[in-house]
Formats: C-alpha cells, sequence, structure tokens
C-alpha cells in the first residue's frame, strides 16, 4: 500500500509544483502582460493560458506516472492534480485580499486579482477558479486516455491556434500585404487574436492536417519509392525551401525582414563561435570582441565623418575588417593556448571585456569616438544600388551565413575537423597523435573569428552607426547560449537556437521584459531534459543518451551516420 | 644500431626523484620491457620520452637524434608512438576516426584544401580512410570502424589503441601495460600480437608491463626500475636471478631468505 499512498503523495507534489509556476508567471508580471492579449477573440487570452498550462502539464505529468491505468482513477489524479495547482492560486488571492501582497510583490496588483478570479467577486471568482482548474486537470487526463495519434492530433491542433492567436498582430500585418488575397485569411481574425469561427476553423484544419501526416507511415512510402523518385522529391523539398529563403525578405515584409536579419547576424556569429567551442572544444566567453572588431574596423574605414580613415567604401573595407578581426583572434589565442576549461573562459571573458574598454578609452577617443561611437558608417553598394533596408541586407546576410555554413561543413568533416574533436575528446593524447596544438587550436580560433568579425560589419552597415554598448558581455553570452540550445557542434542547431533565442524574444515584443527569465527558464529545462539540444549532431545524441539505449545483445550498434564521401 | 638512447635521464616533481639517472639503451627490432613495482617511475620514463615532460638532467636520443624537450606532437612526427596504461582513445569519435587522429603526421592537405576540396585532398582522404581500414583489419577489427571508441569491448578498445598508435607509422612503439586488465586468453593473443608487430612490421617495442609471465616471455632485453633508478638490466634469465629484483619486488626478507633463483616472481 506504500507506493499508492506515495503516488497520491507525488500527485499532490505536482498539482502545488503547477500551482507554484502559475503562481510564478502571475507574480513576476508576465500573466498581467499577456491579460489583454486574446488568444481566441471574448473566450480566453494569453496570459490565461500561463495560468492554467502548468496545471495540463502537471496534472498530465501525474496521470503518467499512476500506477493504475483504470479510466476513472485517472481522471479523478488529473482533476485533484489541477484542483491543488488552483487552490494554490485560490490561497494566493485570499492572502491578497487581506495583506497589501503589492508591497513586496509590485505585480500582484488588483488587475492580476481581477484575471486571476475571471473578474468575479472574491468568493464566486474562487470557486471559478478553482473549477476551471479542476476541469483542466480532467482535460489533461482525458488527453492522456485518447489514443496516441488523436492526443498528438489535438495538441498540435491546440498548439496551432495558440501560437497564431499570440501572434495574430504580425500576421495580419504579412497578409495585408498580399493584395486581394487577404481578405481569404482576414475575416479570421479579431482586434484581438482569433474570432471563435475563426479558431475552429484553423483546429479542424490543422487537426484533420496532422491525423493525415500522422497515419501514414513514412518509411513504407520511402520505400515504395524509387531511389530516383527520393532524389527528385528530396532536390524538390529542397529547391521550394530554398526558393522560399529567397522570397522570404518579399513575402513578410520590413518588420519581420529586421527580425530575419537580427536572427542572421547571430547565426552567422553562432556559425563561427561553434566552430570554437562545439568542434574544438575552447570555451570563449569573451566572442563578442571579434563581433565589435569586425564593425569598428568597417566603421572606422568607411564613415564619411571626419574621424574616420581612407573614406573606403564597404566592399573596400570588408577584407580589412575580416583580417583584424582574425589577427586579433590569433592575438588572444596565443596567450589562452595553455588554458584549458574554466580558465580559458574567464581568460577570453576577460578579453571581451578589454576590447569594450578600450573602445570606450580616452586614448582611442579620436579615432573610435568613445562612447558616442562612430556614425555614418558606409553601406553596400551594387553598381548605383543602394543596400540599405532590411529587405536588402537579408541578402547580403545570407551570402555571408551560406559561405560561413559551406566552409564550417566542409572544415568539419575533414582532417582538421577531426583534430579539433580530438583536441576536445583529450588534449594531451591529440597532442601526441602530432596535431599541433597551437596550429590546430589558433585556427579554431581565427575561424570563430572570421565569421565573427563578417557579422559585426554586417550588423555596422545594417545601423549605419556602432556604440561601445552594442559590445556587451551579453552577446556573448546570447551567441553561447544559441548553440547550447540548438545543440553544440551541429549546424543546422545554430539555425533553430538563432531563430529560437533571437528570433523569438523580437517576435514577442511583450515577453520583452521577461526575456531573460525565460531565458533562464528555458536553458535549465533544455539542460534538464534535451542536453543535446534541439537540432542535435547524430554524434552527440549518442554521447549523452547512450544509456538510455542501455546495453544488449539484442540492440543494434551505435553508429554514426557515415558521409557518403567516404 | 640503437634506435633510442636515455642517457642519465632525471625528471624531478618537488623534491620528489621520478626518475633518477636512468641509462638505457634499446636495440632496432628489439622488444624492450620495463618493469618495476608501482611507482618507480616508468610511466613517467615514458611521458619523458614521448615528450610530456621534459627531463631536468640528461638527454634522450631517437635514431641519434636528440629529442630531449620537444614537444609531443613532434616527437610523434619523429616515428615514437605510444599508448597509455589507462586506455586514453577519444571515447566520442569512432574506431575509424581514431585511427585517422592518428594519421595526423602524414596528411598534407590544410585549410584551403579542407574546404574547396581539390582533387589532392580529396585523392589523400580517401587513401587515408583505405589505410584506416586496413589498420582496422590489421588489428582484427573490421566492420566496427563505425563504432563509437566508447562503445567498444575493452579487449578491442586496447587493440584499437595500437592501432591509432601504428597508425603513424612509427619506427618505435611505446605499450604503457598493454596486457593489463586481460585474462589469460586474451593477455597470450596480446603477446602475440606484439610480436607479429615486430616481426611483420619491423617495428622496436618498448614496454612497461606487470604480468611477469608476459615480461619474460616476449622479452629480449628488461631494465628494472624502482623508485626511479635502474637496479637492473639483462636477459630474462639474468632479471630472474638477480637478488635486488627479487628484493625490490618481494622485500629484503624473501630475497635473503630465498637465496635462489625465485622462477614465480
Amino acid at each position: 500500500m506504500k507506493s499508492k499512498s506515495s503516488y497520491w503523495v507525488k500527485t499532490l507534489q505536482n498539482g502545488l509544483v503547477g500551482g507554484g509556476i502559475s503562481l510564478l508567471l502571475s507574480v513576476v508580471g508576465l500573466v498581467l502582460a499577456f491579460g489583454k492579449s486574446y488568444v481566441i477573440s471574448g473566450v480566453i487570452t494569453m496570459g490565461e493560458i500561463f495560468v492554467l498550462a502548468p496545471f495540463l502539464f502537471e496534472a498530465y505529468l501525474s496521470v503518467r506516472q499512476a500506477p493504475s491505468k483504470e479510466p476513472g482513477r485517472l481522471l479523478i489524479t488529473g482533476g485533484l492534480s489541477g484542483l491543488v495547482g488552483g487552490a494554490v492560486l485560490a490561497v494566493f488571492v485570499l492572502i491578497g485580499e487581506v495583506v497589501n501582497v503589492r508591497a513586496v510583490l509590485i505585480n500582484s496588483s488588483p488587475d492580476l486579482f481581477a484575471l486571476l478570479t475571471f473578474h468575479l467577486s472574491l468568493l464566486p471568482g474562487i470557486l471559478v477558479l478553482l473549477a476551471v482548474s479542476l476541469v483542466t486537470g480532467v482535460i489533461a487526463a482525458g488527453a492522456y486516455l485518447l489514443p496516441e495519434r488523436f492526443r498528438g492530433t489535438l495538441s498540435q491542433a491546440f498548439m496551432v491556434v495558440v501560437l497564431i492567436g499570440l501572434f495574430r498582430d504580425l500576421i495580419v500585418t504579412v497578409i495585408i500585404r498580399w493584395g486581394v488575397v487577404q481578405y481569404a485569411f482576414l475575416w479570421l481574425f479579431a482586434e484581438s487574436g482569433l474570432k471563435i469561427i475563426g479558431a475552429l476553423i484553423i483546429f479542424v484544419l490543422v487537426g484533420v492536417l496532422a491525423f493525415w501526416s500522422k497515419g501514414r507511415d513514412r518509411k513504407a512510402i520511402a520505400l515504395k519509392q524509387s531511389p530516383r523518385q527520393q532524389r527528385v522529391a528530396r532536390w524538390g523539398l529542397l529547391g521550394v525551401l530554398g526558393l522560399l529563403t529567397l522570397l522570404l525578405p518579399v513575402i513578410l515584409g520590413s518588420y519581420f525582414s529586421e527580425i530575419l536579419d537580427n536572427v542572421g547576424i547571430y547565426v552567422l556569429m553562432g556559425l563561427g563561435l561553434n566552430i570554437v567551442v562545439g568542434f574544438a572544444g575552447l570555451l570563449d566567453l569573451g566572442y563578442v570582441a571579434f563581433y565589435a572588431i569586425g564593425a569598428y574596423t568597417l566603421g572606422v574605414l568607411t564613415t564619411s565623418e571626419a574621424v574616420g580613415l581612407l573614406h573606403l567604401s564597404f566592399w573596400e573595407a570588408i577584407p580589412f575588417a575580416l583580417i583584424v578581426a582574425v589577427f586579433a583572434g590569433i592575438i588572444l589565442g596565443l596567450p589562452v593556448l595553455r588554458m584549458r576549461g574554466d580558465y580559458l573562459a574567464i581568460v577570453t571573458l576577460g578579453f571581451g571585456e578589454i576590447i569594450r574598454i578600450l573602445v570606450l578609452s580616452d586614448w582611442l577617443k579620436p579615432l573610435l569616438g568613445g562612447s558616442e561611437g562612430i556614425q555614418r558608417i558606409g553601406q553596400p553598394t551594387i553598381g548605383t544600388f543602394v543596400l540599405a533596408h532590411q529587405q536588402e541586407l537579408y541578402y547580403l546576410i545570407l551570402v555571408g551565413i551560406i559561405l560561413a555554413g559551406f566552409i564550417t561543413i566542409r572544415l568539419k568533416d575533414s582532417h582538421l575537423g577531426r583534430s579539433w574533436m580530438a583536441l576536445r575528446e583529450d588534449e594531451d593524447v591529440a597532442e601526441a597523435m602530432g596535431i599541433n596544438k597551437v596550429k590546430t587550436k589558433l585556427l579554431a580560433f581565427a575561424m570563430g573569428a572570421l565569421f565573427s568579425g563578417l557579422g559585426g560589419a554586417i550588423f555596422a552597415t545594417k545601423i549605419g552607426s556602432v556604440y561601445p554598448q552594442s559590445f556587451s558581455f551579453i552577446v556573448s553570452i546570447n551567441i553561447l547560449s544559441l548553440i547550447i540550445i540548438g545543440g553544440m557542434g551541429s549546424i543546422p542547431g545554430v539555425f533553430v537556437g538563432g531563430l529560437a533565442l533571437v528570433g523569438l524574444p523580437l517576435l514577442l515584443s511583450q515577453f520583452a521584459d521577461f526575456r531573460y527569465l525565460v531565458y533562464g527558464a528555458v536553458l535549465v529545462v533544455m539542460m534538464l531534459m534535451k542536453p543535446e539540444g534541439l537540432a542535435p549532431e547524430a554524434r552527440r545524441r549518442l554521447e549523452l543518451h547512450e544509456d538510455e539505449a542501455g546495453p544488449g545483445p539484442q540492440e543494434e550498434p551505435q553508429t554514426v551516420t557515415k558521409n557518403p564521401g567516404r | 644500431m640503437a634506435i633510442l638512447v636515455s642517457k642519465k635521464v632525471t625528471k624531478r616533481f618537488g623534491g620528489l626523484e621520478a626518475v633518477g639517472k636512468v641509462d638505457l639503451e634499446v636495440k632496432e627490432h628489439a622488444i624492450y620491457s620495463i618493469i618495476g613495482p608501482n611507482g618507480a617511475g616508468k610511466t613517467t620514463f615514458f611521458n619523458c620520452v614521448t615528450g610530456f615532460y621534459t627531463p631536468e638532467e640528461g638527454e634522450i636520443l631517437f635514431n641519434g637524434r636528440n629529442i630531449t624537450g620537444l614537444s609531443p606532437d613532434r616527437v610523434t612526427r619523429l616515428g615514437i608512438a605510444r599508448t597509455y596504461q589507462n586506455i586514453r582513445l577519444f571515447k566520442n569519435m569512432t574506431a575509424v576516426e581514431n585511427i585517422l587522429v592518428g594519421m595526423q603526421p602524414h596528411l598534407k592537405s590544410g585549410v584551403l584544401g579542407a574546404i574547396f576540396r581539390d582533387p589532392r585532398t580529396n585523392r589523400e582522404e580517401k587513401e587515408a580512410v583505405e589505410e584506416a581500414i586496413r589498420l582496422l583489419v590489421y588489428i582484427n577489427m573490421q566492420g566496427k570502424g563505425d563504432l563509437l571508441a566508447k562503445n567498444l569491448p575493452y579487449g578491442e578498445q586496447r587493440r584499437l589503441e595500437i592501432g591509432r598508435a601504428l597508425a603513424s607509422k612509427p619506427s618505435l612503439l611505446l605499450l604503457d601495460e598493454p596486457t593489463a586488465g586481460m585474462n589469460p586468453r586474451e593477455t597470450q593473443d596480446m603477446v602475440n600480437f606484439i610480436r607479429r608487430l615486430r616481426d611483420e612490421l619491423g617495428i622496436t617495442i618498448l614496454l612497461i608491463e606487470h604480468q611477469m609471465r608476459v615480461v619474460m616471455s616476449i622479452s629480449e632485453l628488461i631494465t628494472v626500475l624502482d623508485f626511479g633508478v635502474k637496479i637492473a638490466e639483462g636477459t630474462p634469465q639474468e632479471i630472474q636471478k638477480n637478488p635486488r629484483v627479487v628484493e625490490a619486488y618481494l622485500g629484503r626478507g624473501a630475497a635473503s631468505g630465498l637465496g635462489q633463483a625465485p622462477t614465480a616472481v
């Protein structure tokens, strides 16, 4: 009987955790910030979803851990877990009624309490809150009882509706660019969020699609096709993706292009840092330095102001920017070669700060403009055409990414890539294998600096001016985080990480205040649940999940997919 | 002709003299063993030869060339390869990749070659992979090239480490306890394999070994270290009769009490 009672304790615990998360989201202000943005107009706001989602999640966890799989009991379990979560909030509301919580937690405003009690008076409000929590928990349990295919379908459809409702404003700004076509879509949306009918249509549509695609056995289909057909299909898909990539700025308009540009610059730098950290295993926390060096070199060389040198054009200056950045990479690399792990991280961190402080210094002020920075930086031109707008710069960034991506892929799969990997695995042995530690490490630093310098140069020309404030320590951390989120050493991971960590926060302007809260939470959750990243390298996945596969004779041997080039 | 000569090599850590004035001469195509109790300085001596440590005194000559103080990668490029007492493969790389890393000294293509994949680089890479697979067959691990090193059984990890060392085409191979942790059968296989390395590939073998049966059966010459100092040198028969060796291994009482050749040292 012990296991049973401990299981109920577990359910209570889960409920409390759910309530705790909801409470946290409430008191940090996230719930209130989204309290007015409807997902489905007049029905549910994003704020309410933030309150209820933890209940849903925890109730689902409780049900999954339940020893007995009897439906009635599972529904009770889910409901209980949800109810406990609701109770936590109810207690909070009651405390708020008696004590002035706001003195300590500034976000617990009357608005928040009104939101939590569904704009009712105290007692009915709390009852409704508890009821809704209970129902949420039961829904989670119900979802668990459904067959996998239905559950997947429903949750996907639900997610899409929430996302579309949440991003209503952005989607509408895109849609109204489409001329007549816009009227086919616009009526789905309300002033805030989706109309009920719109939500239903999207839900059903996505549901049907998801249900259908889950029913198909991809492997069986792939087997039926001839290699030729498969090749055509693959190239066709690549072609469509390529075309889409090219047309994105045209389809999405300037606001999204701005976001894409920012993501792109980070991806470019991420590709570089991926070589340093992901391939060679050198933890570099001062990576922003090369970004700054690239940006400032381009700035100094191209500005039309009096402080500038030479007044070159963008294309003439960019080789210099890259050379200076690479040179800086080597300069940094030389003294830190003997350091490992933590020590390396600290020294590179210092290097990043040195560069920023140098830029701010009075000594270099005549050249770099001190805290006022450099303005009127040259823009790239093709013939007489000036690439000034976000939509045009997108292509410049795209070219940079393609170049960097190409170089990265090629280097990774060469004996240089293997040398980096060997250094990462065991530096001493790598050296004993005849790998020149100095040369190989410096090369990693230089490649990293090259891409970062390019990113900086493009950033400078995009903004048109550079300031020391743009190159703070947090930029290094951002790039490092995006690599970790995407998957260390994985090239697709850099893109995924860039979109997730740079793109999403820009899209969700309401999130701006909570950016680092979400950031930290995402990083912690990622490290716990999916340490290999969102789009991991095949090898990394093996490294981190081999124990889950477990040893055994029937186990098929873990291999790393061999590339056809070998 | 001597391939490796050590002249009064001394390595100290703080006050401790880990290796003291060790003289040694390894003839070409020999199988030469260094034995001694734990902490006798055997591995430290290996580290001096391979460039991990720079000895405070003395010099090390390889093929007549002074290699004292050279960095490990330079030493490897001159033709000395080694394995480790506790296996140190690149665990998260595949078997083939481990061997390919070992081939590093013979790969000439640079960054630009890697990026642009000119025909020369492609050919070199293709040949390297073919050679790696040949080596894999040689160490009796055909078909296991794509397995991660850490997922290999213990004996294969030992062999792969030797394979990786062979990839640099050494003329002198330093093996640090190659039979550690092996059962008698595996040990015998390893002994045969080491002989093959010498007979077929013409590699000189310098060996640290604890299992006396292995040492006595395989070695042509043996040096015994104790507390960093060479206490004896000779053929297996001579070493077995040497009272100082018995003393070092079994203690003073054993040596004087027995007073005769202990066969089961």
